[in-house]
């Protein structure tokens, strides 16, 4: 990429403060993301993937600590005073969330809640409002658009919901999109529709994508740029088609076999990771994931590997030990 | 029919016939399980498929009579439970067991592992404080746990798969001969989820259990069913061998499910848009096949019909008018 990014997370750690000692959920994390491209940030609960998306909104709880910069569009996101962030998200940065009935107003109409997104963001006048909303509806593939309009939150669906939440997002063309879990609480089949029509929306308006999810098979097919995360770090980050070709780092090798295959024969016991992941309250001293490592030796339980390049310069990873280098593939 | 199959289902484990649960909700019924028949043989796992609100959990229910039936029959060995009531229904129920979606829910928070586990056997009549206690750290151990860290802890100082753990070691300590899983794992995290699924897998064949698993997600339904039964609306839609109904799927909606599982493979591109609209509601459901509204087969007599179960294959049945495969 010649240009600069349109977001560059640089360094950014977020530490909050509990009962039991500080929490680092946010490990000096450096990310981009070009305009129209898609990152998919892939980890299980707790790795730090939401406080990332946190932070790179600058919606933190109130306790936690910031570090580092996100720079988004040219500007440093931390040096926005509330009101300028305000603007900013909904219009050029804007977000769906796992559970569509968290960003909704259960109160209100889908109508109100967007028509007032487009009159407040767009200064729209309400006739051209409404016009543009049954537009969206639409868009989203909300089946008769007009009526919905005039319809709450809890008469539809879990689907529905999710497609208004999206129509809301979409609604003033942001330049990133934060999808976090957007499909984890819907059924399948709703979770094909809801990501074809992100994918569908997103290549319509060269919106740059960040896609938030536990499941590697969401972002196999869907992604330009994956970041794993573990503990509060990126683990290893490629181009989606290099890392499946060759995953380095051991803990996203054993992600991905741990998922039930749909061509293994039934009752073939599954690859499981042992263990369970660390305790964020209480630092680790070597590499976080070397308790539950099968390659784990030496220097992993004494220092923290950096991420780092290797043979591929788009391909990063941070292990003593990585997938391949036994075999003489890298020294 | 091959002979191997014939002779197992001369003597099921559990049969369930013509089953029909409803509820009211409101001045309107909820029509949760329609005329649902199939059966688990001995030592299989029978893998219940379907989205939210297709009925498979109520049907889970209603086998162990925690929701009475408005008609049909559940037979258990033999037994028909919906015809007990009282103690003869709370024995039965000793041999049938239940595992739920969320694991620290389902354990009281202000008890101790020890007493969670062993509330079975105090309901159940072990009157011996002693073997109890023995019963308890056997199982226990088995699930993977050591005995004399867990059983003075509260549920809140353990993980989610180290909860599913104790509701595991829960549902087998009366030794019971079937276990009914509603989503074990769907709350769990990828890496902790094949740690439940093999443990389920051991625990089986330790225990000689016959299990119902009833999960939204087919690849960890395939993982560990013999045979899977998918359920849409309701109704039943195909029954058949999990390798089987994998690779040549009967049933249009077995198709577009198994279509829609996303491949961790970026050489795959998802299918376009497999799926049509969302499922109708339970209040009023579609005329004759309830999948029809979504179905790119349907015509005109899916509407007038309600089509019945068949085999196609040997051993597989759908209830399809125009199925995917030809009737064999």
């Amino acid at each position: 990429m010649t240009e600069p990014a349109l977001l560059s997370v640089e360094g950014v750690a977020v530490d909050l403060p509990t009962p039991r000692g500080n929490l680092r959920a946010v490990d000096r994390v450096d990310l981009q993301v070009g305009a129209g491209r898609t990152l998919g940030v892939v980890g299980e609960s707790g790795c730090g993937k939401t406080m990332l998306s946190r932070a790179i909104l600058q919606l933190l709880p109130k306790k936690a600590k910031l570090s580092g910069r996100v720079m988004f569009d040219g500007r440093d996101l931390a040096s926005l005073d509330p009101e300028s962030l305000r603007k900013l998200r909904g219009r050029s940065l804007a977000v769906v969330f796992q559970d569509p009935m968290t960003s909704l107003n259960p109160v209100l109409t889908i109508g109100t809640q967007l028509i007032e997104t487009l009159q407040e963001h767009l200064e729209l006048d309400s006739h051209a409002a409404r016009q543009r909303s049954t537009e969206l509806l639409a868009a989203v593939g909300i089946p008769a658009p007009e009526q919905r309009l005039t319809q709450y939150p809890h008469q539809l669906s879990g689907g529905m919901r999710q497609r208004v939440a999206i129509a809301i997002a979409l609604s003033c063309e942001p330049k990133l999109l934060i999808a976090d879990e957007p499909t984890t609480a819907l059924d399948v089949t709703i979770q094909a529709q809801i990501l074809d029509l992100l994918a569908r929306e997103q290549r319509r308006r060269h919106m740059a994508m960040i896609l938030i999810t536990h499941d590697l098979g969401v972002v196999a097919g869907r992604t330009d740029e994956v970041a794993v995360m573990y503990a509060g770090r990126v683990v290893e980050r490629a181009p989606t088609p290099a890392l499946f070709k060759k995953m380095r780092m051991p803990y996203t090798e054993a992600l991905l076999a741990a998922i039930p295959k749909l061509d293994a024969a039934p009752h073939t016991p599954l690859p499981a990771i042992s263990g369970r992941p660390p305790d964020p309250t209480r630092s680790l001293k070597g590499c976080s994931f070397s308790p539950r490592c099968r390659y784990a030796a030496g220097s992993c339980y004494q220092e923290k590997p950096a991420l780092a390049g290797s043979d591929a310069p788009d391909h990063q990873y941070a292990c003593f030990h990585p997938i391949g280098a036994a075999a003489g593939i890298h020294a | 029919m091959m002979e191997n199959t014939q002779t197992h289902w001369c003597d099921p484990l559990l049969k369930v016939e013509n089953l029909v649960v409803e509820y009211a909700v409101g001045r309107n019924t909820v029509h949760a399980v329609s005329d649902v028949s199939l059966q688990v043989a001995r030592g299989e796992t029978l893998g219940l498929v379907g989205e939210s609100g297709c009925g498979k959990s109520t049907l889970g229910r209603a086998v162990l009579q925690l929701r009475r039936a408005v008609s049909g029959r559940v037979l258990f060995d033999g037994q028909d439970l919906t015809a007990m009531q009282g103690d003869t229904l709370r024995q039965m129920r000793r041999r049938v067991q239940l595992i739920f979606q969320d694991p620290i829910a389902s354990l009281n928070p202000r008890r101790r592992i020890g007493d969670i586990v062993a509330e079975p056997l105090v309901i159940s009549g072990v009157k011996d404080p002693e073997q109890r206690t023995r019963l308890v750290r056997d199982v226990l151990g088995a699930v993977g746990l050591d005995p004399d860290l867990v059983m003075g802890r509260l549920p809140h100082e353990f993980s989610g798969g180290q909860c599913q753990r104790i509701c595991i070691a829960r549902a087998l300590v009366l030794n019971p001969d079937f276990i009914i899983c509603d989503e074990p794992v769907s709350a769990l995290d990828v890496s902790i989820r094949a740690q439940i699924l093999n443990l389920l897998e051991e625990m089986k064949a330790r225990y000689g259990l016959t299990l119902l698993f009833i999960a939204h997600d087919l690849a960890v339904v395939k993982a560990v069913s013999d045979r899977v039964a998918v359920m849409y609306l309701g109704r039943l839609c195909e029954v058949g061998p999990s390798e089987q109904v994998f690779a040549t799927p009967a049933h249009p909606y077995t198709a577009l499910l198994i279509e829609a599982i996303p491949v961790p493979d970026p050489d795959v591109r998802p299918a376009e848009s497999v799926a049509v609209g969302e499922p109708p509601s339970p209040i009023a459901p579609p005329s004759g096949c309830r999948f029809r509204t979504r179905c790119p087969r349907a015509d005109a007599r899916c509407k007038e019909e309600v089509p019945e179960l068949r085999a196609v294959a040997p051993e597989q049945f759908v209830a399809c008018h125009h199925p995917l495969i030809a009737p064999g």
